[in-house]
């Protein structure tokens, strides 16, 4: 019996939810094989397994992280993109300090920065370990959608 | 007013855009992620990335629109038409944080989108309405349609815009229709109020453009027929209505008029009315208080720029005009083609548009987003373009918009291009002998004419 498409997005659904870093299935006939695309997840060792009609996705980090790539141009950096549009702060309030520097070392829970939209202030993790290299946009600007916010040195 | 913020996507934002640069202001738009390379992002002076491409995630979320706007600068918000055009909750929120909102207040927005107070409101101000009211349950509904007649309409009060509405020919299938009709409500309008209202078998939908301004003056600017329709839904539209009595008329506006006047409303709107062919009796049906999509018929015979007018009306200008003053005339008609199979139900067939080329004819307006290489995406509605023709009378609107249509050509999607044109050629629709419900009676004539299959999508999510 294999998988239907339905059923490969709902196997997609369910990593998506969880903090599953790589999943595989085998059933007669059908292998899947799922890894997400977290930085600094361990990926070694992972292949696909044999069979025939090997599907292979990365799914899709829940809404509430930042959207994460890696920079393929160069040096293996990682790109902390905006999670949803809005008001780009620094440090929790005016005169504070801010949350990174360049050459602040982060974890995967470390707070970035906050988005405010409406009043609404979002923290946005790193989502990955490692140290910032970069950060790409002023304070209390607005940024878009997608828009790359910190570049990170995963360790 | 120095920038607008184009809270919209599409042919209607390009439209937006228009006319600003006309009247000299900067333009933003807010596009979703699918929208970040198309036309009207590339065309505005700015475009911001609202979120993910589900409308859900950005059209229809007021705050990202708001902060957008407030953030890029802005100090006016168009919210264009479908998504959140029509939503006090929007507007509200752009009044708060001192963004001029294109379009009537919120309050009049909170009025018009509940069609049972809409209603109340109208009868107040003399407008005839149909013979209903709101039900709650199945034995109130039986007695009701007793009393008015079947067939009966079931209408959602939180619904509009051809949107929630049943029709119950018989009283077994109202009992069964109206316990549903009541949860889809709950479900699609976050309202479970529902109404009957009489049905009009041979109906004709007209409807009248009015425009006030924040100075007192109200003015019509004619109306529109959008008789031919496919569940509720318009697929061709012109302007004047024909084989309209001019008494009728007279009335129509007159009451459009009167009822803007009694609900306060500013900005363009547009009243709509059902019109009962055998009779000419006409009835209230509801208020739309946005630009329509249809609204370059009555440019075309008004020679007024409606978009510019919405926008210099909300930055305070006087109307400047009176009814009926320097009308262009002639009659004009658009039709909407859509990326659809209409052999298979009228389903999206989203893509990418592989050619998109629209025909030089004199007498031709094109409203359109598209071009080739442009990605239909199935997260939005299936327009591709407005086709829309002005000529001195009727008959020469009809050929022109023919002539267009043989010579556009689309590939790469579906559409129902040869339908429009079996439409156009019918002699009914020659002779204006069109009821809103000719096109589903004689639309198993056309479910072969359409064209040969096109790689198509999966299914849609319908934004607007």
């Amino acid at each position: 019996m294999g998988l239907t498409d339905d059923d490969v997005r709902e196997i997609l659904r369910i990593v998506g939810d969880t903090p599953l870093a790589e999943l595989s299935i085998e059933t007669s006939g059908f292998s899947l094989y799922v890894r997400r695309a977290i930085a600094g997840a361990d990926a070694s060792g992972a292949t696909p397994g044999p069979g025939a009609g090997v599907a292979q996705a990365a799914a899709a980090p829940p809404q509430s992280e930042p959207r994460r790539a890696a920079d393929e141009q160069a040096n293996g950096l990682v790109t902390i993109a905006a999670p949803m549009l809005g008001t780009f702060y620094r440090a929790e309030g005016p005169g504070r300090r801010p949350f990174v520097e360049v050459g602040s070392a982060v974890g995967p829970d470390s707070t970035v920065c906050i988005i405010e939209v409406m009043k609404m202030m979002n923290s946005v993790p790193a989502g990955l370990t490692g140290t910032v290299v970069e950060i790409c946009e002023e304070n209390a600007q607005l940024v878009e959608y997608g828009q790359p916010l910190f570049r990170v040195r995963p360790a | 007013m120095k920038r607008v913020f184009i809270a919209n996507r599409g042919e209607i934002a390009l439209r937006v855009i228009r006319a600003c640069r006309a009247l000299g202001l900067e333009t933003v738009v807010g596009a979703s992620e699918a929208d970040r390379d198309a036309l009207a992002a590339r065309t505005a002076d700015r475009a911001v990335c609202l979120g993910p491409g589900p409308a859900t995630q950005s059209y229809l979320r007021p705050e990202l629109l708001v902060q957008a706007a407030l953030g890029t600068g802005c100090d006016a918000l168009h919210p264009g038409y479908g998504f959140l055009a029509e939503s006090p909750q929007l507007a509200s929120l752009a009044r708060e944080h001192g963004l001029v909102f294109v379009g009537p207040s919120c309050e009049v927005m909170e009025l018009t989108g509940d069609k049972l107070r809409a209603r109340a409101t109208a009868a107040r101000a003399g407008l005839p309405v149909l013979p209903g009211r709101e039900v709650s349950g199945g034995e109130e509904a039986l007695a009701l349609a007793h009393e008015i007649g079947y067939p009966v309409l079931v209408k959602a009060a939180g619904g509009g815009g051809g949107r929630g509405i049943k029709l119950a020919s018989a009283p077994a299938e109202l009992r069964s229709l109206i316990g549903l009709a009541r949860s889809e409500a709950g479900a699609a309008f976050g309202d479970e109020r529902v109404y009957l209202e009489r049905f009009i078998a041979a109906a004709r939908h007209v409807e009248v453009q009015i425009a006030a301004d924040h100075h007192g003056a109200v003015v019509h600017l004619g109306e529109r027929e959008c008789s031919v329709q496919r569940r509720y839904q318009k697929v061709i539209e012109e302007a004047p209505a024909p084989l309209l009595a001019g008494a009728t008329r007279a009335a129509l506006t007159e009451a459009a008029v009167k009822l803007a006047r009694a609900i306060g409303y500013r900005n363009l709107g547009t009243v709509e009315f059902v019109l009962d062919a055998a009779s000419d009796a006409f009835f209230f049906l509801e208020v739309n208080c946005r630009i329509q999509v249809e609204h370059p018929v009555t440019e075309a015979v008004t020679g007024r720029d409606l978009v510019a007018l919405q926008l210099r009306i909300a930055d305070g200008a006087p109307l400047g005009f009176a009814t009926g003053e320097a009308a262009v005339g002639g009659h004009a008609i658009e039709c909407r083609l859509n990326a659809e199979d209409v052999a298979n139900g009228f389903a999206p067939t989203p893509g990418t548009l592989t050619h998109f080329s629209v025909p030089d004819v004199a007498g031709l307006r094109v409203d359109t987003h598209c071009h080739p290489g442009a990605v239909i995406s199935p997260y939005y509605d299936s327009l591709l373009a407005k086709l829309i023709a002005h000529g001195p009378d009727r008959e020469a609107a009809i050929d022109i918009l023919l002539q267009a249509l043989e010579h556009v050509e689309v590939e790469g999607v579906q559409t129902n291009r040869a339908l429009l044109r079996s439409v156009l050629q019918h002699p009914d629709f020659r002779a204006a002998a069109i009821t809103t419900d000719w096109l589903e009676r004689v639309q198993p004539a056309h479910a072969g004419c359409v064209g040969s299959p096109a790689p198509q999508g999966s299914g849609a999510e319908v934004g607007q």
